[in-house]
């Protein structure tokens, strides 16, 4: 209760908490809790019915496999965008730093179309990995590939601050007490950015899983395959099944707070190890 | 385990002026040898070419009479200080000495005593504990120097390790490194803009400027031979007098002094003078070889001392340091005429140019 009484530089503390909830409460909580209610005109086993259903187990696995493995791809591309651009100057260096935002402003509807058409059997990528034997559009693997480019700048642009912050002599330092480029990296550079790759990381996930427009393009909706969970949510709202719909929203909402709440812990335990500072 | 440079020669860009030119000293084994001169001199760039964090375009680097040029920085066991620490912030003050020895995968029992004999060394056994972000300024730079030394280096290389310190604690480091040296007997190079400090804790110096060797030497010898017109006026702030040759002897002023052997009748020359070179004495008195009259320009105590700036008959302007009972005793103020007695100077043929 210290923080709340001690004198603030800015003042109207309580005027601005007030603020934080009303408005966390009307974007947030409310609408939240609409869902929640709409699912209890089911009944338990009804509900049960519907959020077991082979085509909504499918979609989870669907949704939450491929954001997964795009934030895990996206975690380690990012990183190694970042490092190039904090670390190196070149033609172009600022035409790639602009590019790196652009998935957050194209709609993604425009993404989805963009990427389908270039990985369709006749597209420009699409052509030469049929001839290999990938499939790409209208597969997992798809979904996963407009998911990656959903979440690539946010990986970027947190890890990117925390790098320049990494004073070049750091790494020169190691070097002079004889750890190789791979040591250096895994013991010295690494344990400092984790933090801001994790958060990167969650930011996207979290907008992977939630992500539509791009992907209903690329998949090809077919349940039990392609169908993520978003889509098979609209699927049920188009045929009147409110119900239906909200009890699966339900289950993803508890599961991505699960997900959020376990990644967040583990932030602030690393947060602890990396910034103790006096009076902290 | 001397450090011997031959020849290094690096340029940054193709064309450009290089960095490092044509450079070769010697540092002698167990000796603190500093590496002095202005920024942008190339000392920097020196040390990380003996170190290997960058790669001569030509020359060689010899430690302990081994040649070691193409060797990797990793394998060349040399302790290096960085003027910013460099210390790793998400490690706390233990693992950060631990990290050289950790990464040669040497048993734990020996990391953990090595550790313990590197913070008493540098005396802060009570702060292992610690993250770097916990510590003062001067003790940052101590862990920097235990980290350095545990790997137990052949030689030791400090770049600037004092630069970001304040005065007090500088001088305080100063000291330390000292009875710290005098301790390890480890050869070390310290490079340095600060003359002060090359003069006080090194056996020998090598001043440097436009990534050349100006002199190497004693600081003795730097203070008191400067062998060109660029040491004298880098070391001690000494003031210029500027002349010709007359009669086989350098004539400024009213000043005669004698001059290099190569020197012409009509000659143009200049000469260095140190503020605590000159004598100052009430004018009308005549002992003392080489009087030599100017005029009080300004004066301001500072310390024991008192700087004078004198403005001599032809318009050199030159300051003079006097303890301050001296200056009191003198009794003399801004406008008067004073007789100064020039002990010793360094004279230069050829016209001064700043």
């Amino acid at each position: 209760m210290a923080s709340l009484t001690r004198r603030q530089v800015l003042p109207g503390f309580k005027l601005s908490l007030g603020f934080t909830w009303t408005y966390v409460g009307l974007l947030i909580l409310i609408p939240l809790s609409s869902l929640f209610l709409k699912t209890f005109s089911l009944t338990w086993p009804q509900f049960w019915e519907t959020v077991t259903a082979p085509r909504a187990l499918a979609a989870y696995r669907l949704s939450f496999g491929a954001s997964l493995s795009a934030a895990l791809a996206n975690v380690v591309f990012g990183l190694l965008v970042a490092w190039v651009l904090v670390r190196y100057r070149f033609p172009g260096r600022s035409l790639v730093e602009s590019l790196v935002d652009l998935p957050f402003a194209l709609p993604t509807a425009v993404a989805g179309l963009t990427l389908t058409t270039l990985f369709s059997a006749k597209g420009w990528y699409g052509q030469y990995l049929e001839a290999w034997g990938f499939k790409v559009a209208y597969t997992s693997v798809g979904v996963a590939v407009a998911l990656t480019f959903i979440g690539l700048p946010f990986v970027v642009r947190t890890v990117q601050p925390v790098l320049e912050d990494i004073d070049v002599d750091v790494e020169e330092a190691a070097a002079t007490l004889g750890a190789t480029p791979w040591q250096t990296f895994a013991r010295v550079l690494f344990p400092a950015i984790f933090p801001a790759l994790l958060s990167g990381f969650t930011l996207a996930f979290a907008r992977a899983l939630g992500e539509y427009g791009s992907v209903v393009f690329i998949s090809g909706n077919m349940p039990l395959r392609t169908e993520i969970v978003p889509l098979l949510i609209v699927t049920k709202l188009e045929q009147y099944d409110y119900a239906g719909a909200t009890a699966i929203a339900v289950v993803m909402l508890l599961a991505s707070f699960l997900l959020l709440l376990v990644v967040n812990l583990l932030q602030r335990w690393s947060h602890r190890r990396l910034d103790a500072r006096p009076g902290a | 385990m001397s450090i011997i440079v031959e020849q290094l020669t690096r340029r940054f860009s193709p064309g450009g002026s290089p960095a490092v030119s044509d450079v070769s000293f010697h540092a002698p084994a167990g000796a603190i040898t500093s590496l002095l001169g202005p920024s942008g001199a190339g000392k920097s760039t020196l040390l990380r070419l003996i170190c290997g964090l960058e790669v001569p375009d030509v020359g060689r680097v010899l430690i302990d009479g081994v040649d070691c040029t193409s060797l990797p920085v990793q394998q060349r066991n040399v302790g290096v200080v960085f003027q910013s620490y460099a210390l790793f912030r998400h490690m706390t003050v233990r693992e950060n000495i631990a990290f050289g020895l950790n990464v040669r995968k040497l048993p734990r029992a020996e990391v953990e005593a090595r550790v313990d004999e590197m913070l008493r060394l540098v005396q802060l056994e009570a702060l292992g504990e610690r993250h770097p972000g916990q510590l003062s300024g001067g003790q940052r730079q101590r862990v920097a120097f235990a980290r350095a030394l545990a790997i137990r280096p052949r030689v030791l290389l400090l770049d600037e390790p004092f630069g970001a310190l304040d005065t007090r604690v500088r001088e305080e480091l100063r000291e330390w490194l000292h009875a710290l040296h005098t301790r390890t007997g480890l050869t070390t190079l310290l490079v340095t803009h600060d003359q002060q400090e090359a003069l006080e804790i090194s056996q020998h110096v090598v001043v440097m400027s436009d990534g050349r060797v100006a002199q190497a030497g004693s600081p003795e010898d730097i203070y008191d031979r400067p062998a060109s017109p660029f040491v004298a006026s880098f070391i001690g702030g000494a003031s210029v007098l500027r002349g010709h040759v007359l009669e086989g002897r350098a004539s400024l002023g009213s000043l005669a002094l004698s001059v290099p052997a190569a020197a012409r009748e009509g000659e143009a020359v200049h000469a260095y003078v140190r503020p605590h070179d000159i004598k100052l004495a009430r004018s009308g008195s005549t002992e003392g070889v080489t009087p030599f009259t100017g005029r009080v320009q300004r004066f301001k105590p500072v310390g024991g001392f008192v700087k004078v700036l004198l403005r001599m008959p032809s318009g050199d302007e030159v300051t003079v340091q006097v303890p301050r009972s001296e200056f009191d005793a003198l009794g003399v103020g801004e406008g008067d005429a004073v007789r100064a007695d020039v002990l010793t100077a360094s004279v230069f043929v050829g016209d001064y140019a700043i």
